[in-house]
């Protein structure tokens, strides 16, 4: 028995000496890590002003993601405001009409109807054009009486699937007293290309930024590797490995990181906060029951998360291309 | 813990600076390199540190062959190889005690572990008062003294010095190799580089003389007086 005892008092030391080790090992780390922060810190004016780069660089594609966000949410708006409107023949009497609201309200595929008579339109278009006393010269009426049709809202027919709408028109086009069955969402659709377009750009864009915020870390670094040459050869000479030599560099890298994502994130915010006024007042003025999205959690992770990988990444590079050249002699 | 055989070492650019060195230096062992300027002092060392490589021949250290180590193992080499400069290698923005240390964090010492180790080493070089000063704020023999402390804060089985007392006076320079003295005693190796033919030949320590690349002569102790 002495000798599993002794054993186990073996493997309790070592577990022990494990966990000094790790516990060495973390604080090694986190040292490190303080001490790039406070060798930042002791030019403020330099930190700020690439990490100023780095956040304006990052604010621009974000800001753009997060419009492009908020436009597909009006769109999404615009979807559930698909509308047909059936013309009506004007020889159409309002018993008639009222029968063939009736034929519609049977039908699965539409949710709401509205109707509107000849005398509502023409006083909605009195009101809303401004012509009134010019349309009082006229002796008929000359508005048709409209019936508008909004289809039951499912995935399949939302406006980008636009075949089953297509169907429905057709078949509401074939209605006793319809004149026109009009379902005019071209711009709409012209909308989801541009935006289209949009997004592409913004992605591009984004690449394209990021390449160069991956640079501008990547040179800072290098500079930042050169000034600290001789130390770097000293610790050399003394049996820093590489890993040792590259720690604080990356950690550099890092701080640049989360400060330019955090200026990115207070530009992003402080400009869309000056934008979202107008915007809702636009788009309250197409009784659009928008309200601006500023940034969620989600983007908020991905824009720090992001710039903190760029700045690390920007300094691995520097330092492997760097690091080798610089040797004792 | 030393031995060269037949080791040359030729620089791009076709420089012949060591040519067929043999020799070995026993553990514990203190020795002197000498040699006029130019013959190869700094080049021997550099292959001994693997800051260099020999072109020709075999360099072991340690019972170890140095052209076996590769380019990711030279650090973990050169942490058994104190080393000491003429320009000292300091690092100016840090404390004596964090230049002394640096060797130790490197190592990954735990704090306590590299309080007692630098105290210990700021000792025995006579500079425990200086600890907090910077290195700017020393004398030259001070300074020197502060990479001798750092050269064996490690303990390390061999001790390389090149042109350790090129700047500093015959007296601090005879100060400065009674601290070599010291850690010889306690079975480190000690090689010195030096051009000061009278401090070395005051000494009773073997002298190696290099001459235009090779060894000339390997004189033992005994008659070091003589030479
Ligand atoms: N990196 C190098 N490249 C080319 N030649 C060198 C290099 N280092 C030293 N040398 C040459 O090698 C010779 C020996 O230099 P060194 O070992 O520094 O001599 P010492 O230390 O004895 O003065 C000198 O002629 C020097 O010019
Ligand atoms: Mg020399």
């Amino acid at each position: 028995m002495p000798d599993s005892v002794m054993i186990l008092h073996q493997q309790q030391q070592a577990s022990i000496e494990m966990g000094n080790w790790l516990h060495t090992y973390l604080l090694r780390h986190l040292q490190v890590f303080f001490y790039s922060l406070g060798q930042l810190t002791r030019s403020p004016l330099s930190l700020l002003m690439t990490s100023a780069v780095i956040g304006i660089a990052l604010a621009l594609p974000t800001g753009l993601h997060i419009i492009l966000k908020n436009m597909q949410n009006i769109s999404g708006d615009l979807d559930s405001a698909a509308q047909i409107s059936l013309f009506l023949k004007k020889s159409t009497s309002d018993t008639q009409a009222q029968q063939l609201i009736s034929q519609l309200k049977a039908m699965p595929q539409i949710n709401k109807i509205k109707y509107i008579s000849r005398e509502q339109a023409l006083q909605e278009f009195k009101r809303l054009s401004g012509f009134g006393n010019a349309l009082k010269a006229l002796e008929k009426n000359p508005l048709p009486a409209v019936i508008v049709v909004q289809p039951s809202l499912s995935q399949s027919n939302a406006l980008s699937n636009t075949k089953a709408t297509q169907q429905l028109v057709e078949q509401l086009q074939n209605k006793p007293y319809v004149d026109i069955a009009q379902f005019d969402m071209q711009w709409v659709k012209r909308l989801y290309t541009i935006m289209d377009i949009i997004r592409r750009g913004v992605i591009i864009l984004s690449a394209l930024l990021a390449l160069a915020v991956l640079l501008v870390i990547g040179n800072t670094i290098r500079l930042a590797i050169q000034n600290r040459r001789d130390e770097i050869v000293i610790i050399k000479l003394i049996g820093g490995t590489d890993t040792f030599i590259r720690r604080p560099f990356l950690y550099t890298g890092f701080w640049y990181g989360l400060f330019g994502g955090l200026i990115a994130l207070f530009l992003v915010i402080t400009s869309l906060l000056m934008l979202s006024g107008p915007i809702e007042a636009l788009t309250q003025s197409y009784e659009s029951q928008f309200s601006m999205q500023i940034i969620d959690v989600n983007s908020t992770l991905w824009l720090i998360g992001g710039s903190i990988l760029l700045g690390l990444s920007g300094s691995w590079v520097a330092v492997e291309r760097h690091l080798r050249e610089i040797e004792p002699t | 813990m030393i031995r060269f055989s037949h080791a040359s070492k030729r620089y791009p650019g076709g420089y012949d600076a060591l040519q067929d060195i043999n020799f070995h230096l026993a553990p514990g062992e203190m020795a002197f390199l000498t040699g006029h300027s130019g013959a190869g002092k700094s080049t021997l060392l550099k292959l001994i540190a693997l800051i260099e490589r020999a072109s020709r021949g075999q360099v072991i250290v340690n019972g170890q062959n140095l052209a076996k180590i590769s380019r990711r193992k030279i650090p973990y080499h050169r942490r058994n190889v104190g080393m000491i400069f003429q320009d000292h290698q300091l690092l100016f923005d840090r404390t004596v005690f964090d230049n002394v240390a640096l060797p130790l964090v490197i190592n990954g010492l735990s704090h306590q572990e590299i309080g007692k180790k630098v105290r210990a080493s700021l000792d025995k070089v006579g500079l425990l008062s200086k600890e907090r000063a910077y290195p700017i704020t020393l004398s030259g023999g001070e300074q020197q003294r502060v990479g001798i402390a750092r050269a064996v804060v490690n303990k390390p089985p061999l001790l390389l010095a090149d042109e350790p007392t090129g700047n500093l006076d015959p007296e601090l320079s005879r100060e400065i190799m009674g601290i070599f003295e010291q850690f010889s005693q306690v079975g480190v190796t000690v090689l010195i580089a030096s051009h000061d033919i009278e401090l070395i030949t005051h000494l009773p320590y073997r002298v190696l003389t290099l001459k235009n690349a090779r060894l000339s002569n390997d004189s033992a102790p005994a008659t070091a007086g003589q030479y």
